[in-house]
């Protein structure tokens, strides 16, 4: 039987997130390559009127929305009811859901009701003997396990963001919307406000180039080298556990086992020596630059490139280099 | 005030992990309470002493080692602890994991449930709120700040989401997981190592939950591990050394024209 996978929309003000759409490129690459399997969206709470389409065009061939006052705020208890009512109608055999903030806080609480396995965080998927294994970090990186699911359906599986590229829009491609209802949830934990983090930058995770600074940073205020270099950039800030600890920066920018684990295209390591719960977090990343005045470092064993120095003459230089080069 | 905080034994974020006959070699490994649950065991430890009452028991799943975890968090000032005796191969299940904390949870009774946001092991995140909807209770994961009222039995949470933070007001019983900042935990007193010798740590067994042992073979499983892999080896880089504006201005060039990312 030709297999069924089903996409999470995860939206943002009514529009799906770019996650969505590359989780919609791999359910179609996984369906094709099983021999003509089907892709459904799921989408709960609003959804702007071109969404609809724009799914189908990036590769759902249904899409089945379930719409209710108690899904226009997130919160795990509505969208959990609202997700096993979606199922009820997609039947889908493998479920996508975005690995973020809030299908991290999802996920788990849907496969517990549906007494399902839930694959976490993965990176990779391929059918083997007609069935889904998927590929996933572990200790933070520094180990990769590939897991297979058990019998139940649907198997669940959370995908990192920023993995998979999307498909282009293929105008041609549509798909019926099928409503389906929401009972009353009785949710016990309700947002009720927001705090926007200083600054414009982007997060870490979904951060394209990232500088990220560490001991020989030696106090809060040298940091501002760096958010000069990530504003000439647009690169988001980072630091090593030792540069948190420290109490220079906050945690939410701290990257390594205990912190984040990214794969931006540009990792800049500035007075980090590399640690080993720091090399797991970021060593995914595309091309990895280490500043450094101890040329033995562990973080230039994992550079593609590094300049052996001192990073108070070196990143001011770098600093005015880029702005001019990016303002050419 | 009861709290119940689940602490997993982890290999210390040190450890450079290595596969032997295909499995992660876990031999030479120094075990240590997973760091997310220290930041759960003390923020159960803050609110008892705000509160002036109640009580932090501390429970923790796995082979006979996990003991040290749970002699740890006493040190620290745990009231109780808890071994609940498990095969780690059988139990590399979350939802096996979390359907045996569930048990536990209501033999001890609670009245808020912490526990770590993930264990660095795994990497899973997911038995923390798994527990909540096993337990038909409500949860906030990645905390960041935690208040709590047991007389209104109302909660208050900030957590922790991509450019901010959401405040979540919630009812209580609950599941919090514990992200990093939401404290920062102490270390043990003398007095506190010498009181653990005193404890008594009882051992209860899924059968001690009422939970068919077959329910929790390997076999029956939702989700299991096929194989392990190491991550490829980088290549080598290009190392500059020299004048800083020289070699400023060369890495702006490779980053441009050879890895053509900037």
């Amino acid at each position: 039987m030709a297999p069924t996978f089903a996409v999470l929309a995860e939206t943002k003000d009514g529009v799906a997130r770019k996650v969505t759409l590359e989780m919609l490129a791999e359910a179609r690459r996984l369906a094709q390559s099983a021999g003509g399997g089907s892709v459904g969206a799921i989408a709960l709470g609003p959804l702007d009127a071109g969404e609809p389409a724009r799914l189908a065009q990036h590769g759902a061939d249904r899409i089945v929305h379930v719409e209710s006052a108690s899904l226009t705020t997130y919160s795990a208890e509505a969208f959990c009811g609202a997700a096993q009512a979606a199922l009820g109608q997609a039947k889908p055999d493998s479920l996508f859901i975005a690995a973020t903030s809030q299908g991290k806080d999802l996920a788990p609480r849907l496969a517990a009701r549906l007494r399902v396995g839930l694959a976490s965080d993965c990176v990779g998927f391929e059918i083997r003997d007609g069935e889904l294994v998927a590929r996933r970090p572990i200790y933070a990186g520094k180990a990769f396990g590939r897991v297979s699911w058990s019998t139940a359906r649907p198997r669940i599986a959370t995908v990192r963001p920023n993995t998979f590229a999307a498909l282009p829009a293929d105008a041609a491609r549509k798909a019926e919307v099928e409503k389906v209802a929401l009972e009353a949830v009785n949710v016990r934990a309700r947002v009720v406000g927001f705090e926007k983090s200083e600054g414009e930058m982007l997060d870490l995770t979904e951060a394209n180039i990232i500088v990220s600074g560490g001991r020989a940073m030696q106090g809060p205020e040298n940091f501002e080298l760096l958010r000069r270099l990530c504003t000439v950039l647009g690169a988001t800030l980072g630091a090593s556990r030792a540069a948190v600890d420290a109490g220079w920066i906050d945690h939410s920018h701290q990257v390594g086992q205990t912190g984040k684990v990214v794969n931006p295209t540009v990792y800049i390591a500035v007075g980090i020596s590399g640690a080993i719960q720091h090399l797991a977090g970021m060593s995914s990343s595309r091309t990895i630059v280490a500043i450094n005045k101890d040329k033995d470092a562990p973080i230039f064993k994992v550079a593609s490139y590094g300049i052996v120095g001192d990073l108070y003459q070196i990143v001011p230089k770098l600093t005015e280099e880029f702005a001019k080069v990016l303002r050419e | 005030m009861n709290i119940v905080v689940f602490v997993k034994q982890v290999p210390d974020t040190e450890t450079r992990i290595q596969l032997k006959d295909g499995v992660v070699d876990t031999s030479s490994v120094k075990w240590v309470a997973n760091p997310y649950d220290e930041f759960a065991i003390e923020e159960g430890l803050r609110i008892r002493e705000r509160l002036g009452q109640g009580k932090v028991t501390v429970v923790s799943l796995g082979p006979d080692r996990v003991k040290e975890a749970i002699k740890y968090a006493l040190s620290l000032g745990a009231d109780e602890g808890v071994h609940v005796k498990g095969d780690e191969v059988a139990l590399s299940d979350p939802l096996a994991v979390a359907t045996v904390l569930a048990a536990a949870a209501r033999k001890l009774g609670f009245d808020l449930i912490l526990t770590g946001k993930q264990g660095v092991d795994h990497d899973w995140s997911q038995v923390g709120v798994m527990l909540a909807e096993i337990l038909d209770l409500p949860h906030v994961s990645v905390v960041v700040h935690l208040e709590v009222d047991p007389d209104a039995k109302k909660g208050k949470a900030k957590r922790e989401v991509e450019g901010g933070a959401e405040l979540l007001e919630f009812d209580l019983p609950a599941v919090i997981t514990a992200q990093k900042g939401l404290n920062e935990p102490r270390y043990a007193s003398l007095k506190g190592i010498m009181a653990v010798k005193k404890k008594v740590i009882p051992e209860w067994s899924p059968a001690d939950l009422g939970l068919d042992p077959a329910s929790l073979a390997e076999g029956a499983a939702t989700i299991r591990f096929v194989d392990f892999a190491l991550p490829p080896p980088r290549p080598a880089g290009r190392i500059l050394e020299g004048d800083p504006a020289d070699t400023a201005r060369e890495l702006v060039r490779l980053l441009r024209e050879e890895a053509k990312v900037i």
